[in-house]
């Protein structure tokens, strides 16, 4: 009795998980789709498909423990992994865009740019 | 109280089938995106995405399927699909990706 009453309440979170992670991994590719430059597109992509397949994976988690009984640590390394190079990732390729010379929407102010002409510019005074 | 638990069991299929779908759509939307994309900057974001979106593919079809070997491969893709963005990155930045110089 007591275990049904268990796996009932483990199919509900995994239903929950799947329908959350499905929904916010498809509003990261409507954000790709939408947003107006490299930089918004990035923010969608890279945070929102981190959090959805997050979701996903742990719901498959559970689905394993309850189906098989297995401990799955695959997919759990799978969320580690995907949370330590989705930054990595994401800030190579906004840097490679900026040296490309990709222009931030709607502000006229680029302090990264600052930054680098301003380190540009000790370098040449030390150099003198 | 058992054919409860037989419901619930078939309401997962059914919502895996689901998420299936919406992730097919997504994965549309975003091959529009690297078809479009301004710069091969936003490729390599939109791609990027779609290895993401393949990874829950995997994990989904594991449900549906009803087997746990496809556990291994969600986690070669997530290393595969890091690598080769590690690579887009570096060719976008330094034009060649293995420095031939000898100075």
């Amino acid at each position: 009795m007591i275990q049904t009453i268990i796996e009932i309440i483990l199919d509900v979170l995994v239903i929950l998980l799947l329908l959350g992670g499905a929904f916010i991994v498809f509003t990261a590719s409507v954000g790709v789709l939408r947003f107006p430059d490299i930089y918004t597109r990035l923010h969608a992509a890279s945070k929102g498909s981190t959090l959805g397949v997050a979701g996903i994976l742990i719901g498959a988690f559970i689905f394993h423990y309850m189906e098989y009984g297995i401990v799955s640590g695959r997919l759990i390394l799978g969320v580690l992994f995907i949370m330590l190079t989705a930054p990595v990732a994401s800030h190579l390729i906004s840097r490679a865009a900026h040296l490309r010379g990709a222009k931030p929407y709607g502000t006229l102010k680029d302090q990264y740019q600052e930054a680098i002409d301003a380190e540009k510019r000790k370098q040449d005074k030390n150099a003198k | 109280m058992s054919a409860l638990q037989d419901d619930f069991a078939s309401i997962v299929q059914m919502v895996s089938i689901i998420c299936l779908i919406v992730l097919s759509v997504s994965i549309i939307l975003l091959i529009i995106r690297v078809l479009k994309g301004p710069t091969n900057a936003d490729r390599a974001v939109a791609l990027d995405a779609i290895g993401v979106n393949i990874m829950a593919f995997a994990a989904l079809l594991a449900i549906i399927l009803v087997t746990p070997n496809f556990n291994d491969i969600v986690l070669l893709i997530g290393i595969l699909l890091f690598i080769g963005t590690v690579a887009i990155a570096i060719y976008l930045e330094k034009g060649d990706l293995i420095d031939t110089d000898d100075n």
